[in-house]
């Protein structure tokens, strides 16, 4: 009888990618139910829609393509791409929104470059930014909080939003969003950046209705709560520390010398952490291990560029928020950091291969 | 009546086997960029044929007096000469459509396919064969184009033949068949991701039918060689 000898390490590996996924999907709890409470109920029925979508997208390609159905159908990978695309959809879009996305997502982003471990971009995020150049419209009619909307909406009026267009009372998604004194509410990115172009200050556009006491009615909080579960997957290690404190750093850093320069003309530090899709992108989107750097000193490197990236786009680029763009982006250089931050092997010297 | 198998194989390569849009990929750049409809992708599809067809003729009838050292600027000429005669010509009869297809139409000079079939076919073989080699490639070219416009114009906007009439006049006004009602539409099928996507289903597509052509095909038997192995060293 022979025994196989592993070579050391004989530390026991017991995370399989599914219980990682599940890990993840849990995190994104207290976020969701953030959203939830400040915002209704359109995400959780765009994340079922996706969910939905997703499975049966992955189950159809899985199937052309003659792979095992059953482990990599619920591995949780094509779940958790589907949950982090429904809570990044506005709130109130259409249906099919969510349907297109997440089958682009799992069909075109995910399996057709060869599956989980192979894809070159995050899916979500791709999916996210193809539904955004496609349908602006739908795409960018977000919905404000539901403490400043005029009129009371329930699961039933979210439903026959999103499904028809109109509440039961035949009110469309632009009536929804208008406030009762006539204008129009956007997110706080929105107003921030709207207002500079109308030659208001940042201080000036913080009196807004959206903004709130802090950085945005809700969106603080939705905030508030992808950090807790990104603390949480720090704390189970599911989740490298380097990328987000990395990003978080670099965004901080980047809106801190621009407020430094101009106070008038920059949002504060705070507010770049605590609006958009900020705390949902550190710790959820730029972590995903299959189109990040992969080794600390690259994780670094590939945070603080998505921080610079988030942060140029805000402020210069035209859309209001800038993770799912600063995220592709990284995805696509994450091969050349990783070629230039080639850690040193053990007993090797450094820079004998370049 | 006899025909030529020259022909048969001429066919057999440009419509399907060595299509240049699906197994060449040569000019890409108009493939990708004006098939957003199929009308502006037939415009372009039947440009390119008939620049395909009159620079073989040519580069095939003069094949004996060009030096082989020029030849390339030769052909370049040849083809240019042809693209600017479709150019007045669509200039002058549809109009509307020369705007739709705007700087692709004289970008007709720099595609690859056309170079490539006077260098590979037509500067070796008479007029006759060299014609038809063009109108093959042209036409294996004209049909990609049109699939491909045809899927973005179904997934953009719903449609199919929309704006015939500036290809074949008034008349074709009611060829435009609407598919489905879209709300808004789908811009990134309209726009170039969209056919770089669908261009890679395309493609995928036909090597899968090849595929199955290629199994469906009795396996021919390999003749089994027995030698005796000898061996010198041992």
């Amino acid at each position: 009888m022979a025994f196989w000898i592993a070579s050391s390490p004989h530390n026991h590996q017991q995370n399989e990618t599914s219980s990682l996924m599940r890990l993840v999907i849990y995190a994104t709890i207290p976020g969701i139910f953030a959203q939830w409470y400040f915002f209704g109920w359109g995400n959780l029925i765009h994340i079922s829609l996706a969910v939905a979508a997703a499975i049966i997208a992955e189950f159809t390609v899985l199937s052309l393509r003659n792979k095992k159905i059953t482990p990599q159908l619920f591995d949780g990978s094509a779940i958790l791409t589907a949950v982090l695309l429904g809570i990044s959809l506005p709130a109130l879009a259409p249906w099919w929104i969510s349907v297109i996305g997440s089958v682009f997502a799992i069909a075109l982003v995910k399996q057709l470059y060869g599956g989980l471990g192979h894809n070159p971009f995050n899916p979500a995020m791709a999916a996210y930014v193809m539904l955004l150049i496609s349908f602006p419209l739908q795409m960018t009619q977000w919905q404000p909080p539901l403490s400043l909307l005029a009129m009371d909406i329930q699961l039933t009026d979210t439903l026959a939003v999103i499904f028809s267009g109109y509440t039961p009372q035949g009110y469309s998604v632009e009536q929804i969003r208008t406030h009762i004194d006539g204008f129009t509410m956007a997110t706080p990115l929105d107003t921030v950046k709207t207002n500079m172009t109308l030659g208001l200050t940042v201080v000036e556009s913080m009196q807004a209705p959206t903004i709130g006491k802090h950085f945005g009615v809700g969106w603080e909080w939705i905030n508030a709560g992808f950090l807790l579960g990104g603390l949480f997957l720090l704390s189970k290690k599911a989740i490298p520390w380097s990328t987000p404190v990395s990003f978080l750093l670099s965004l901080f850093v980047c809106s801190f010398i621009a407020f430094m320069i101009s106070p008038d003309s920059n949002a504060s530090t705070m507010f770049h952490w605590f609006t958009g899709a900020t705390m949902l992108g550190a710790f959820f989107i730029l972590t995903d291990p299959v189109s990040g750097a992969t080794s600390v000193k690259g994780r670094l490197v590939f945070g603080a560029l998505a921080g610079l990236l988030v942060f140029l786009i805000r402020k210069f680029g035209g859309y209001p928020d800038a993770v799912a763009f600063a995220v592709l982006l990284c995805n696509m250089s994450a091969p050349l950091i990783d070629q230039y931050t080639r850690p040193r092997t053990y007993g090797h010297d450094l820079g004998v291969k370049k | 009546m006899k025909i030529n198998p020259e022909y048969k194989t001429l066919a057999w390569q440009g419509l399907w086997k060595n299509n240049p849009g699906l197994v060449q990929l040569l000019g890409l750049c108009p493939l990708l960029a004006v098939t957003s409809t199929v009308v502006n992708a037939l415009g372009l599809g039947i440009a390119t044929m008939f620049v395909l067809i009159c620079s073989n003729a040519t580069v095939s009838a003069i094949r004996q007096w060009v030096p082989k050292e020029i030849r390339i600027p030769i052909f370049v000429l040849i083809i240019a000469t042809f693209v600017t005669c479709v150019q007045l010509l669509m200039n002058a009869f549809t109009y509307d459509l020369y705007q739709s297809l705007g700087i692709f139409l004289p970008l007709i000079v720099t595609n690859c396919a056309i170079i490539g079939r006077a260098e590979a076919y037509a500067s070796k073989n008479p007029i006759k064969q060299s014609s038809f080699d063009g109108l093959m490639m042209g036409l294996g070219f004209l049909a990609v184009l049109v699939v491909l416009g045809a899927i973005r114009e179904v997934l953009g906007q719903g449609t199919l033949f929309d704006g015939a009439n500036l290809l074949l006049g008034q008349w074709a006004t009611g060829l435009r068949v609407e598919i489905y009602q879209l709300d808004s539409q789908f811009l990134l099928m309209i726009l170039p991701p969209g056919a770089f996507i669908a261009m890679g289903f395309l493609i995928a597509g036909k090597n899968i039918i090849d595929h199955k052509i290629a199994q469906a095909k009795p396996k021919k038997l390999e003749q089994a060689i027995e030698r005796v192995r000898v061996n010198f060293e041992n």
